[in-house]
């Protein structure tokens, strides 16, 4: 879509037009969907948060900023109601999540020397790696996997995401970082048993 | 530098975010210790393929589409 189709899309958004809300919908709801997707992993929940995230955006359409994204708007609401759905489940305890970080000896020099990964293409092929990695990712402990999902995946910043969070960004730079290394060993387990 | 401060220094250093003297001290520790070396290739791409695996959007369900509208149209 060309820019003056989005702002005029914009205008038409921030009006209240329906024609223009019904375009917008069908424009974001297959990626909003996604998201909410890898957020909530299940597909009744998604669709709720979507479907909740419209009306919330419809409510505040005047609120709108004109230097934003219709997209971007959009995705920064779904996420948050994806995040309203989570925090409504009951909670469970989490798994630790140091057997999956790298150690040290005393002298800190790393314990695990580690091996080369196989070249991606060779292992499997592009949809079963990410459904490999897609797999190791909802096997994090939960607050290690939303901070994983908002930053690399959906890109959100460090202050976005501790805002969403309700946490500070000091503590999303830690998790993030202790995610990816749990990650990390993860798919070396799975990459490695898939090559040999 | 040893291989546990490197660790802790990973993140930042991908994001560009730390100081020279820093980044400088990391960089050196790499181009001696393979083993780190070695961490560092599969943190970033841990990362990447993290990014490759959020796969392409489906189809728009025509069901949520007008259940959506139904709730705007109600809203007004």
């Amino acid at each position: 879509m060309q820019a003056v189709d989005e702002s005029a899309l914009a205008d038409s958004v921030r009006a209240g037009d329906a024609d223009a809300f019904e375009t917008l919908i069908r424009r974001e709801t297959p990626r909003l969907l996604s998201v909410a997707r890898r957020i909530l992993g299940n597909d009744d929940e998604a669709r709720e948060a979507v479907h909740q995230g419209f009306i919330a955006a419809y409510r505040a359409r005047e609120q709108f900023q004109g230097d934003a994204r219709l997209s971007t708007w959009m995705h920064r609401i779904v996420v948050n109601k994806a995040l309203d759905v989570l925090r409504a489940r009951q909670r469970r305890p989490e798994d630790a999540i140091e057997d999956l970080l790298p150690r040290f000896r005393p002298d800190g020099h790393h314990q695990e020397q580690f091996a080369t990964w196989p070249e991606m293409e060779s292992v499997i092929d592009r949809e079963r790696l990410s459904g490999t990695v897609r797999d190791a990712i909802a096997s994090l402990p939960e607050s290690f996997r939303l901070v994983l999902l908002l930053r690399d995946i959906e890109e959100l910043s460090t202050d976005e995401t501790a805002e969403a969070l309700g946490t500070t960004p000091n503590a999303v730079k830690l998790r993030l970082h202790r995610a990816r290394m749990a990650l990390r060993t993860l798919l070396a387990d799975r990459l490695q048993g898939a090559h040999s | 530098m040893n291989c546990r401060d490197l660790s802790r220094f990973l993140e930042e250093y991908v994001a560009g975010e730390l100081p020279d003297t820093v980044a400088s001290e990391f960089e050196l520790h790499i181009s001696r210790c393979g083993n780190c070396d070695q961490y560092l290739v599969q943190y970033r791409e841990t990362i990447a393929l993290g990014r490759a695996a959020a796969g392409d959007p489906g189809e728009c369900p025509e069901e949520l589409v007008q259940a959506i509208m139904a709730s705007l149209k109600a809203a007004k």
